[in-house]
């Protein structure tokens, strides 16, 4: 696990907007990492009121930090100069369950293509017990 | 095959990807597909991705940096397509 450290200190995101712990699988043609969902997360606190929910949206954008730009940092690991980030393009997902505060889920991140500059993959997440919760495609752009 | 019968089969692609606030009917062969289109970079991608399949030819890295115009992709599927 530990050698995908390099990884991880490539993103471009801190505290509280990194939604990456760790990488178990990186290759050429996908990624899997985790990410537990802390009790104190700031959003809980308003979505919804009394009512902890992880919002749509930061599932999503768990899933393009470990999906789609922790995959672009590694290939472009030789090509990369300094500058380089990924930004979002697209994304269609679809959802299937909530997820609590305090749950981990898995995400699990496959190529589709890597050409021009632009990364699309189809990803999804799992929870603990390996049931859906999302799934969708998610497309990035290497930019300078 | 003529540069007219390519842009008949390129017209429907590039018009699949335009943005809402930009009619179908503004597109001609010197439109320019980022500036006067209004096409984003991911978008330019899609479209070269769907022109090769299309097409049936394959676009590098030099042939995506000459590409602006409808009649750039015109002049680089037409050198393609004759080297297939």
């Amino acid at each position: 696990m530990a050698h995908f450290q390099h990884i991880l200190d490539q993103l471009p995101y801190s505290e509280p907007f990194r939604f990456v712990d760790s990488l178990e699988a990186v290759s050429e043609s996908g990624v899997e990492g985790r990410y537990r969902f802390g009790e104190d997360a700031y959003f809980y606190k308003g979505h919804f009121k009394g009512n902890p929910i992880t919002p749509g949206v930061i599932l999503t954008e768990c899933m393009a930090q470990i999906g789609v730009v922790c995959l672009g940092i590694f290939l472009l690991s030789e090509a990369a100069s300094d500058g380089t980030q990924i930004a979002l393009s697209h994304h269609e997902v679809d959802f299937y369950l909530p997820v609590y505060p305090g749950e981990t889920v898995r995400v699990i991140s496959e190529k589709e293509y890597f050409r021009f500059q632009k990364l699309q993959c189809k990803v999804k997440m799992l929870n603990e017990k390996g049931e859906l919760v999302c799934k969708g495609v998610i497309s990035g752009m290497v930019v300078k | 095959m003529t540069s007219e019968r390519i842009y008949e089969k390129l017209l429907p692609i590039i018009q699949t990807y335009l943005p809402e606030d930009v009619s179908k009917e503004a597109v001609n062969r010197e439109s320019d597909l980022t500036r006067e289109l209004n096409i984003n970079s991911a978008h330019l991608v899609d479209i070269v991705l769907d022109v090769e399949d299309q097409f049936d030819i394959e676009f590098a890295n030099e042939d995506m940096e000459q590409l602006r115009t409808l009649n750039d992709a015109i002049g680089i599927i037409m050198r393609k397509v004759g080297e297939r």
